[in-house]
């Protein structure tokens, strides 16, 4: 199979629209399970009691805003690279998602902060260099939509991410680094877990259910932005959809 | 079976914050695929309509 067929919009476009209805599919049966398993599997927290209950999407949510951006960046640094179309579009693609799930991260933090710190919000590291994270999402949007020449948009959008990509380890590390109000990783990939394990199942099943979200939106919006961009274009005149 | 309900949704006593995280969770993840469709739709509305343009000029 030739990978790089794929690079080109003509023949992405299909295939979007195949992964964007299996990831459907693979979301609505995920949060199926991950919700029953949020509100009548997972036991009571000793300590938290119900209120815990927020980690099984303030966690994913987290999680995806800082992946998202790491895909997005690659995809923006290989359109500067390697001048491909169809990776800037994957970047445009992701933004309002990332920019959902940060927004996501930080609403239910304050809803989870409120009644356990007694504080909707703190200037501490771990939330501010979130919320700078958030405004990295809505600058790429802005910075995309204010400039005409799509790419040269995609260009200056591409230098702002991959600055911004240095804000990552930032958040990631923020909980060691500083001295923080936020409590530390309960999932680390050198120390293993200290959830107990039907919690830590339904986070990661959450987190599979949002990852297969952001997957399908993504794809659903990357065929808009195809047609979009590729409107003056033999294939999309062709299309079924725009003959009709 | 009603005493249960309520309990449920009660939450512990922390029912505004896990039903004011889920809930605007639920609403944003329902409302941005419908925003994605409705942009789709305007798309190929527009884009058909210049193809047509296009194909009346030429005749």
């Amino acid at each position: 199979m030739n990978l790089y067929k794929f690079s080109s919009p003509a023949t992405f476009y299909p295939l979007a629209g195949k992964i964007g209805k299996i990831s459907t599919w693979i979301t609505v049966a995920l949060l199926v399970v991950g919700l029953y398993m949020s509100f009548f599997v997972a036991p009571t927290d000793y300590k938290q009691g119900e209120g815990y209950r927020i980690i099984f999407i303030h966690v994913p949510a987290a999680w995806m805003s800082m992946f998202i951006y790491l895909v997005m960046a690659f995809w923006a640094g290989m359109g500067l690279v390697f001048n491909t179309r169809l990776s800037s579009m994957m970047a445009q693609a992701l933004a309002p998602t990332g920019a959902i799930m940060t927004f996501i991260a930080l609403w239910t933090g304050a809803f989870w902060g409120k009644p356990m710190w007694g504080a909707w919000w703190v200037w501490d590291a771990r939330l501010t260099s979130e919320l700078i994270l958030f405004f990295l999402y809505i600058g790429f949007i802005a910075l995309q939509g204010s400039i005409d020449d799509s790419r040269r948009a995609d260009r200056a959008g591409a230098v702002l991410l991959l600055v911004g990509v240095v804000n990552i380890p930032i958040i990631y590390y923020s909980v060691k680094w500083w001295n923080t109000l936020h409590q530390g990783a309960s999932v680390s990939v050198t120390e293993g877990s200290s959830m107990g394990a039907i919690m830590l199942q339904t986070m990661l099943i959450m987190t599979f259910a949002f990852w297969a979200y952001s997957i399908a939106v993504a794809m659903y919006r990357v065929r808009v932005i195809i047609l979009e961009r590729e409107k003056d274009t033999r294939w999309v005149s062709e299309l079924p959809e725009i003959r009709r | 079976m009603k005493e249960g309900l309520s309990e449920f949704f009660a939450m512990g006593g922390y029912a505004l914050y896990v039903w004011g995280s889920f809930g605007v969770t639920a609403l944003l993840m329902i409302v941005e695929p419908l925003l994605v469709r409705q942009r789709r739709k305007a798309v190929i509305q527009r884009v058909s309509r210049l193809i047509r343009l296009k194909s009346e000029q030429k005749s």
